[in-house]
């Protein structure tokens, strides 16, 4: 069984709600990623979500894209996060990791070979922002034969026919983009994202994560309310960047968000 | 007997927007509603009488269409050879080809209900080609521009604003065009419901390299008109610069089933195509996405998009649209290189010897028909397109005398 899997099963067990943290490898600098890592699991995070670098990241709010530059400055490749995801391993063997990225860093290392890298240093899952299933067929025959999950991103705009399409190639969970915009930009609006993952829940019965618009912990406890898994990344991007001369101070900063969000999701 | 085996140009793109292995749809989720909505409308608007009759009238009346062909006499009698004939879009209203699509997509624009037009623009002509149509047709209108471009566009921002459109300097990456394209699709992703984004160039993800070569395509039919009334024949070589490449695609397609014409798809080699310091991602770049599509870019090993140099900003784009990509593996059309300091040697030429002042990007179709056509026989001809005027280009080329106007 896949550590996704696992991991969503322990947590409905638990009556729990998984809580995913995003940052960017090797923002400010490579050195913080792999410790930030285990201080968000030590924290309460369920999964961490792992962002690739890239040079015109279109789908991200102005939070991120300044993520990306700081890594870029530091050279960081799609090679060095699967090294910081194979570092990760060494010492936690259950956290589920999944990369979130674009096409272009994967289509130059290639496919295949990306997936056997990644498989290999302990990458369970791969969002990439910019491939809808229509022209993913090379990409999830990768994936598959290295057992990672291809999760796909669900939008406000996703019509029934194009929810069923994305279900029936994702795997993992899927991940509803809450809000019509990019990372970061907005409050999301909780009924309508209620009415929405009734809708996909009709679709699949994959876990649902709901992520793009969640600052705080009562917006995730919201979402907790009605999604398997909160994804937020922004907030935490944004305190990256004000520590970013204090790298010693970003787990410890980023700590105590997530086990201020944990807590409140773990209130309902 | 038709031959079956050969390939049908006008066939392209299938129907999920692919010329080969380039071009498609990649973007995130949420814009594939929008552009699937985008694909319907326009399908049905292109065949609809009554706005080909509208997009006609404007091109005509409002734009100046159709645009002459002249024959270069004393340009072609400088180096002997073939005949060069200029396609001049750099008459049209607005000083270049741009406006003919930016007047289809904002009456597309209108019959689906849009009220706002954005824009990414990167020397700024596709920046006041559709500021100008939209203030034509009283929509709210959005630029996104690179700072970089900004500060060295002052002009044209200038007039972007006078035509009531607003210019938001973009701040993220290189601050150049590639940039603000990337800025526009956040907008788009925003702002969908009363959105129509018009993009300036072939690229982007489908249907826009379709569209846009569409209504680009109107250059290419008038070119071929033209010629045989001129001329009674077709002409031996087509020559274009390519930076997105819709001024190439636009005079190139009509023409791609006549086998005997040849194609030169003309790029940015900047300082060299050696120094790296160049725009020339079909003649130095390789297969990637980039902004909705795959094509040919400039590309580092890791797959990030690397900065581009070329005197000339429109030429200044690290892709180039997948017609193009597939055209060059086909082995349809040639795609060749040329420098900035080329470029400049025939903006001065075509200037002294013709009385008409060149686009710098136009220059670099100009420096290379004319080695082209010395190469060639008298009674053979090379039908350029030139794009635009080099009006916006007169602070580039007087700074490089070291004067300022």
């Amino acid at each position: 069984m896949s550590r996704i899997k696992q991991r969503f099963e322990q947590l409905q067990a638990q009556h729990k709600t998984a809580l995913i943290p995003f940052v960017t490898a090797g923002d400010p600098n490579p050195e913080v990623t792999v410790p930030l890592m285990h201080a968000m699991v030590d924290s309460g995070a369920s999964m961490i979500e792992l962002g690739v670098p890239f040079s015109d990241p279109m789908a991200d709010g102005p939070v991120i894209q300044r993520a990306n530059e700081r890594a870029l400055k530091q050279h960081i490749s799609l090679r060095d996060v699967i090294g910081m995801v194979r570092r990760f391993r060494e010492q936690d063997s259950a956290t589920p990791v999944i990369l979130m990225g674009y096409l272009n860093p994967i289509e130059a290392l290639g496919y295949q070979r990306f997936a056997e890298l990644a498989g290999e240093a302990g990458v369970d899952g791969v969002i990439t922002v910019d491939i809808p299933p229509e022209e993913a067929e090379d990409y999830l025959t990768a994936l598959r034969t290295h057992r990672i999950d291809a999760i796909f991103l669900l939008a406000p705009t996703s019509d029934e026919q194009r929810i069923k399409q994305i279900c029936d190639a994702a795997s993992g969970f899927v991940y509803y983009v809450s809000v019509k915009g990019t990372t970061g930009s907005a409050s999301l609006a909780i009924g309508e994202v209620a009415g929405k993952l009734f809708h996909i829940r009709k679709a699949t019965r994959l876990p649902i994560g709901v992520g793009f618009g969640i600052k705080d912990p009562e917006s995730a406890q919201a979402v907790a309310q009605v999604a398997d898994a909160v994804i937020v990344g922004s907030v935490l991007v944004n305190r990256i960047e004000a520590l970013t001369e204090q790298p010693e101070a970003i787990a410890p900063e980023l700590s105590n968000s997530i086990s201020q969000m944990r807590t409140a999701m773990d209130l309902i | 007997m038709p031959t079956t085996n050969q390939t049908d140009y006008f066939g392209q793109p299938d129907a999920r927007g692919h010329f080969g292995r380039y071009g498609g749809m990649f973007v995130s989720e949420t814009l594939m509603g929008p552009l699937r909505e985008l694909r319907e409308a326009y399908e049905k608007y292109i065949l609809d009488e009554s706005f080909l009759a509208e997009l006609d009238a404007d091109l005509q009346d409002y734009v100046g269409r159709p645009s002459p062909l002249y024959f270069a006499r004393r340009l072609s009698e400088r180096r002997g050879g073939a005949r060069i004939y200029l396609k001049r879009e750099d008459l049209n209203h607005t000083g270049a080809h741009k406006v003919n699509n930016t007047i289809g997509q904002a009456l597309l624009a209108r019959r689906m209900g849009k009220t706002r037009i954005i824009a990414e623009t990167g020397a700024g002509q596709h920046g006041v080609a559709t500021a100008t149509v939209a203030a034509r047709l009283g929509l709210e209108c959005v630029v996104y521009m690179g700072a970089v471009d900004i500060a060295r566009q002052e002009a044209n921002v200038y007039r972007m604003r006078m035509l009531g459109a607003k210019v938001v300097a973009v701040e993220s990456g290189s601050k150049t065009l590639k940039d603000a394209l990337n800025e526009a699709m956040r907008d788009w992703v925003t702002n969908i419901d009363n959105t129509f984004y018009i993009i300036g160039t072939v690229a982007g993800p489908h249907p826009y390299p379709a569209m846009v070569r569409d209504f680009q395509a109107v250059i290419g039919r008038e070119a071929r008109e033209q010629i045989l009334r001129q001329t009674g024949k077709l002409p031996d070589a087509l020559v274009a610069c390519v930076g997105g490449g819709s001024n190439a695609i636009g005079l190139f397609y009509p023409f791609l089933n006549d086998a005997s014409v040849a194609m030169y798809g003309v790029e940015a080699a900047g300082k060299g195509l050696e120094t790296g310091c160049h725009a020339a991602p079909l003649c130095a770049g390789t297969p990637g996405v980039l902004h909705g599509n795959r094509t040919y870019l400039m590309q580092d090993k890791d797959g990030q998009i690397i900065e581009t140099h070329s005197i000339s900003a429109g030429l200044d784009y690290p892709g180039v649209g997948p017609e193009h990509a597939w055209l060059k593996d086909s082995g349809r059309a040639n795609y060749v290189a040329v420098t900035d300091q080329e470029a400049l040697d025939a903006f001065h030429e075509l200037t002294r010897r013709e009385g008409i002042i060149p686009a710098l990007e136009s220059s670099h179709a100009l420096a290379y028909a004319t080695g082209l056509a010395a190469s060639m026989k008298p009674d053979q001809i090379v039908l350029v397109n030139l794009s635009g005027r080099g009006d916006k280009d007169m602070h580039t080329v007087a700074a490089l005398d070291g004067m300022k106007v």
